[in-house]
């Protein structure tokens, strides 16, 4: 008789052998660096550092690479790390409008303060697999940088194009709200539903990106309509700013890449407030519009109490919307399934007998 | 022990936040208390409520057991000791009466615990309403008022339609006399061991954000109807190990459709065996 009741330890010691064996693939390849992820896979550096909510691309790399190219299990790694890092101070909040911006675009006017910047986009690339790609065209490192690019990449700072609505008051301002209080951090504060806006836009800002995309779309496929215009869009670096308690004024320390989304969307005004095209706002960590837009689309069906709106579809419900799309808590409670259920499945297994057995009496 | 953490992984801040929900959960039996929930590297749903539990409670003398499913060489159970032997240094052990903290998924162990033993429940899901009602802010509210109609309703539809109740593991508790509550998923056959337990009792949800407790000699009582009482029904079988007829027993499929019964308690089972010998 033989019962596998032992084994569990060797079997854990043998299965990361394998994962390690598997991270690495075939030997006889040149072992991919860090710094050739941070490079040259920049959009899914930038995707972990924005789920992760940690902007450390050198870290997201190593975590992708550790991950095998799982974008989900370095976005864990990551933010397993993030966990254990001291809260040494708070930041002054940043100011995209300030962004060193190399790509900014809006739907709603032809040209605008500052003007339209296409900047790095795969949206006119024709999507034509290059099979050039497909052979090293050099393995050595470029000794110098060839400088400035021919065309022009950047600009100092740009106006948001919703500010010209807004100075004739036909967009909501965008203001603090009442006494202007700091808001909750969702990685120490457990979060108490209904949840303030400036708490849930730091939940959609970490969310799964697909999560957040398919709900996204289907408010524009008539589950709570919130007809959006793609206001202004824009990529670049911005200004982090801290002030020093020994300085009493603020201090640059560095520069993040942030991508911004400001929709604007319509409603009708009501007896006591004219109409006013209302907001919705997304913003990311590093270049990621498919995000932005998207987390702009959920953020406005989610003010649906703001404006009087009727709740008919998930994409207006917080309790919904936030919590589920916590790619990192979704993917370990679904995964979970696999721990083993010897136990419970054992109660259901005699229960089902035994109501078999009276069901056949 | 692992350089570059902390004792017990969690920076000793976090610790203290989470005693604290620990303090406040043990002053109110039975109520979910909301917590900073730290993002840990084990996966959500694989015990991080559990596992910050244990963070915030273990002291460099205690003797820590970790189980899954009653046993101790069960995957997750043995990740979550290397966990804490790695980054505490602790003293670890595979027996019950040995141990001063045992960490749980799914089981209570069959030697009674005591006074001074502190066990620790991995939670998946702390609200024990979420099936009736799933908007925690509803949820919230029919705790505050104590109005428990919807699951009476539940049990007494269950009784109608099949003569018994539908619920073989997570059944709901009730936390003197008090507070209705999520005994996590361990089979109602171990919920009688609940009540009035020497040890302190501890529940961690780590993706749900919630510590509550049952402090030791508390009742808890399983819900039931008076003409319906709560009770446990035997298995039916011995264990094929150490031929244990009152133990919670796991069963193991052989060749041929034959089955067999073995302890879920591994311990207690090496116990059992020990004795007869």
């Amino acid at each position: 008789m033989y019962i596998a009741v032992k084994g569990g330890e060797a079997a854990i010691g043998a299965s990361r052998v394998l994962l390690a064996e598997a991270r690495r693939g075939d030997p006889a390849v040149r072992e991919l660096e860090v710094a050739q992820i941070r490079e040259q896979l920049g959009l899914l550096v930038d995707r972990v550092m924005a789920e992760a909510s940690l902007y450390d691309p050198e870290l997201a790399a190593l975590a992708l690479k550790q991950a095998r190219g799982d974008a989900v299990e370095a976005i864990f790694l990551l933010r397993a790390y993030r966990t254990t890092l001291p809260r040494v101070a708070t930041t002054e909040p940043i100011d995209t409008a300030q962004m060193r911006v190399r790509r900014r675009v809006s739907a709603i006017f032809k040209d605008l303060p500052g003007g339209q910047l296409l900047g790095p986009t795969y949206d006119y690339t024709q999507r034509l697999l290059d099979f050039s790609l497909l052979t090293t065209v050099r393995t050595e490192p470029v000794e110098v940088r060839t400088g400035e690019s021919s065309v022009r990449t950047e600009r100092a700072s740009m106006p948001n194009a919703l500010d010209t609505l807004a100075d004739e008051g036909l967009i909501e301002p965008s203001l603090p709200s009442v006494g202007d209080p700091p808001p909750p951090d969702i990685t120490r504060d457990p979060p108490v539903y209904p949840l303030p806006r400036t708490a849930r836009l730091q939940m959609l800002a970490r969310a799964d990106e697909g999560w957040v995309l398919g709900m996204g779309y289907a408010t524009q496929r008539g589950y709570a309509y919130t007809h959006p215009f793609g206001g202004d869009i824009r990529f670049g670096a911005v200004a982090v700013e801290l002030v020093p308690d020994e300085l009493g004024f603020a201090v640059e320390i560095g520069e993040i890449d942030v991508t911004e989304c400001q929709m604007i969307n319509q409603f009708g005004g009501s007896a006591t407030v004219a109409p006013q095209f209302t907001r919705g706002y997304g913003l990311v960590y590093g270049h990621g519009e498919r995000k932005a837009m998207a987390m702009s689309l959920v953020d406005r069906a989610l003010r649906a109490d703001e404006f009087d709106e009727e709740v008919t579809a998930p994409v207006q419900q917080q309790e919904f919307v936030l919590p589920q799309g916590d790619n990192i808590e979704a993917s370990g409670f679904v995964q979970h399934l696999k721990l083993p259920h010897y136990v419970t499945f054992e109660s259901e297994l005699q229960l089902i007998r035994k109501l078999r057995e009276e069901a056949l009496k | 022990m692992i350089d570059g953490y902390n004792f017990a992984y969690l920076d000793e801040r976090s610790k203290r936040m989470i005693r604290r929900a620990i303090l406040k959960a043990v002053a109110i039996p039975g109520h979910q208390v909301p917590f900073g929930s730290r993002e840990m590297p084990l996966a959500y749903g694989w015990g991080t409520g559990g596992i910050q539990v244990t963070a915030a409670m273990l002291g460099q003398h205690d003797v820590l057991k970790v189980i899954d499913q009653g046993s101790d060489d069960t995957t997750n159970a043995v990740n979550i000791r290397q966990f804490f032997a790695r980054t505490t240094g602790v003293a670890t052990t595979e027996r019950t009466r040995e141990a001063t903290l045992i960490q749980t998924r799914h089981r209570i162990p069959e030697a009674p615990l005591r006074e001074g033993q502190v066990l620790v429940y991995q939670v998946p899901q702390p609200e024990a309403l979420y099936k009736l009602e799933p908007r925690r802010t509803e949820t919230l509210k029919l705790h505050a008022c104590e109005e428990y109609g919807l699951v009476n309703v539940k049990l007494y539809e269950d009784l109608a339609h099949w003569g018994r109740v539908e619920t073989t593991y997570d059944y709901p508790v009730q936390v003197n006399g008090r507070y209705v509550m999520s005994p996590s998923p361990i089979p109602s056959f171990d919920n009688p061991k609940m009540h009035r337990m020497p040890a302190l009792q501890l529940f961690g949800a780590g993706r749900e954000k919630r510590i509550y407790a049952v402090p030791p000699y508390t009742d808890v009582k399983s819900l039931d109807f008076e003409d319906h009482p709560f009770h446990v029904e035997p298995q039916g079988h011995a264990c094929a190990l150490c031929g244990c007829t009152t133990s919670y027993l796991d069963e193991v499929v052989q060749g041929a459709g034959e089955r067999l019964w073995t302890c879920s308690d591994t311990d207690w089972c090496r116990e059992q065996q020990e004795v007869s010998a």
